[in-house]
């Protein structure tokens, strides 16, 4: 077995053409688990953690988007600017496992497992998110995020390549994330939602964690729900009572999932618990806050 | 590097050669097979229950998560090493653990090495804490004995002792 420590993106590649079956490794709060287990007994290890160009986040030019780069860790992801441009992202990465797992684990690693319960999945998608993908000689792509996962814990990174990172386009208005776990410090999700208002554009979009094969979204329930609010510039309102629409927007939700009975729940009780999830999270969208940007 | 090989680690501000091992093999297995550095408990080995929770450059994670051959050239400190235990010398305690003694935070001790690194973890980046800071500093730290009130009282204890007293030890 070999392990490569490259501190440089170059260094990172080269390791990786010397090694095309090396595992890539990050913090190693998805990999080790399976190593200690002997799920995996890897022959090549390629370790991430030290590449200063994996490391941070960046607004692009013109502000309209955020480059969020793979080896940004939730507790990164829970703060400061980032935290106030993304609070869905935030608050999905305050509910990943206990300290100890947020200090480890990455934007990246949450990507390359590509778990239905990947909690930062559902916030990518309400999003819209691209995922960036790099190979050796600066080549670079980006793929949506519902193309780079193709299905449960499959994405469509070739060996090659290593996530640069996710591009996120800023939004302003209420974002909220929600998510129903048995134990806070290891929450795996039996059911999140992300729920991103755009008030620029007039629009809701709705994320879906753990209810599908790879994240969903709830195109039906984000019209339906867009439609009955009105958007000014420093929030949402509802002409009605907020308790009924929301009733209604959280079953229209649920009826976007397509969960199934695992070890973790049952498919039953994940429909009901989305729905409850799109309900409080609409709730507290519209409920008067300040609107970052 | 082959399947078997040496590294060196920097474990508790001296440098110690890791021989014989499998290159795939955690940080928490080599600090307490390799070692000889057993404070790092061993419960889950999947990041559950933070009975091996050590700094690595000053970061609290679990040592069972930690590629030890990737963690050549960090700062890796253990509970011996908060403790100024390392090579068995007599143990000096710091606060938090004389806090954990006095409060009766310890019943089997299987969960105190990782919970006294998640506190001094918490306690010298936030001096003052809140009471949910401190139930989420602990939140990844299984305890099955105490109940875990004995423990916020150690914590608080620690608190206000370094307040009167001004330093942390
Ligand atoms: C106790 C516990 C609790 C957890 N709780 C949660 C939770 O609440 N929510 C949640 O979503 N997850 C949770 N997880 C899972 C895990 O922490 C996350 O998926 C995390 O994001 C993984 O990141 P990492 O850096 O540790 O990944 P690693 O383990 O280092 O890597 C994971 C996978 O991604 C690949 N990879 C990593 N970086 C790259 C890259 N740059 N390019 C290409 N491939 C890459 C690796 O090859 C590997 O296959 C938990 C894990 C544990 C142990
Ligand atoms: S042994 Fe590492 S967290 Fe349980
Ligand atoms: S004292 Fe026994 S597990 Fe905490």
């Amino acid at each position: 077995m070999t392990v490569a420590v490259p501190r440089s993106l170059d260094e990172a590649f080269a390791a990786l053409a010397a090694e095309p079956d090396a595992h890539l490794l990050m913090g190693g709060t998805d990999l080790m688990v399976e190593v200690n287990y002997g799920h995996r007994r890897p022959t090549a290890v390629v370790s991430l953690d030290r590449v200063p160009e994996l490391r941070g986040w960046e607004r692009s030019a013109d502000g309209r988007s955020v480059l969020v780069r793979s080896g940004l860790t939730y507790t990164e992801m829970e703060i400061g600017e980032l935290a106030e441009s993304f609070p869905a992202l935030a608050q999905a990465a305050r509910t990943v496992g206990g300290p100890q797992i947020r200090n480890a684990g990455t934007l990246g690693g949450n990507l390359g497992t590509a778990s239905p319960a990947g909690d930062t999945l559902p916030v990518l998608a309400a999003l819209d998110a691209t995922v960036v993908l790099g190979a050796a000689g600066g080549a670079q792509r980006e793929l949506p995020w519902d193309e780079f996962i193709v299905g449960v814990k499959r994405t469509a990174r070739e060996p090659h390549e290593i996530i640069l990172g996710a591009r996120l386009p800023v939004r302003r208005g209420p974002q909220e994330f929600l998510k129903v776990g048995t134990r806070n410090a290891m929450v795996i999700a039996v059911a999140s939602v992300a729920l991103v208002v755009d008030l620029d554009a007039a629009t809701v979009a709705v994320g879906l964690g753990s209810v599908g094969p790879a994240p969903l979204r709830a195109r039906e329930a984000e019209r339906w729900i867009a439609e009955r609010l009105a958007f000014d510039p420093l929030g949402i309102s509802s002409d009605g009572d907020p308790e009924t629409l929301a009733e209604e927007f959280g079953r229209m939700v649920a009826g976007a999932s397509r969960p199934i009975d695992d070890h973790r729940s049952s498919a039953v009780y994940r429909r009901h618990a989305v729905s409850v999830c799109a309900r409080r999270a609409l709730l507290r969208a519209l409920s008067p806050q300040v609107v970052g940007t | 590097m082959s399947e078997y090989c040496a590294y060196t680690l920097r474990v508790n501000g001296r440098d110690r050669e890791v021989s014989d091992g499998w290159l795939g093999e955690s940080l928490l297995w080599v600090l307490r097979e390799r070692l000889d550095l057993p404070g790092a408990k061993n419960a889950c080995e999947q990041g559950e229950c933070g009975s091996c929770s050590v700094l690595v450059d000053g970061s609290l994670v679990c040592a069972c998560l930690v590629l030890a051959a990737s963690a050549v050239g960090r700062d890796i400190v253990t509970v011996e090493g908060i403790a100024g235990a390392i090579d068995g010398s007599d143990a000096v305690l710091s606060d938090v653990q004389e806090a954990f003694l006095t409060e009766g935070a310890v019943q089997c001790g299987f969960c105190t090495p990782g919970l006294i690194m998640a506190v001094h973890d918490l306690l010298d980046r936030v001096p003052l804490p809140t009471d949910l800071e401190v139930r989420e500093a602990i939140s990844g730290n299984l305890c099955r004995c105490t109940g875990y009130g004995r423990i916020m009282e150690a914590v608080w204890t620690t608190v206000r002792l370094r307040q009167v007293g001004g330093q942390a030890r």
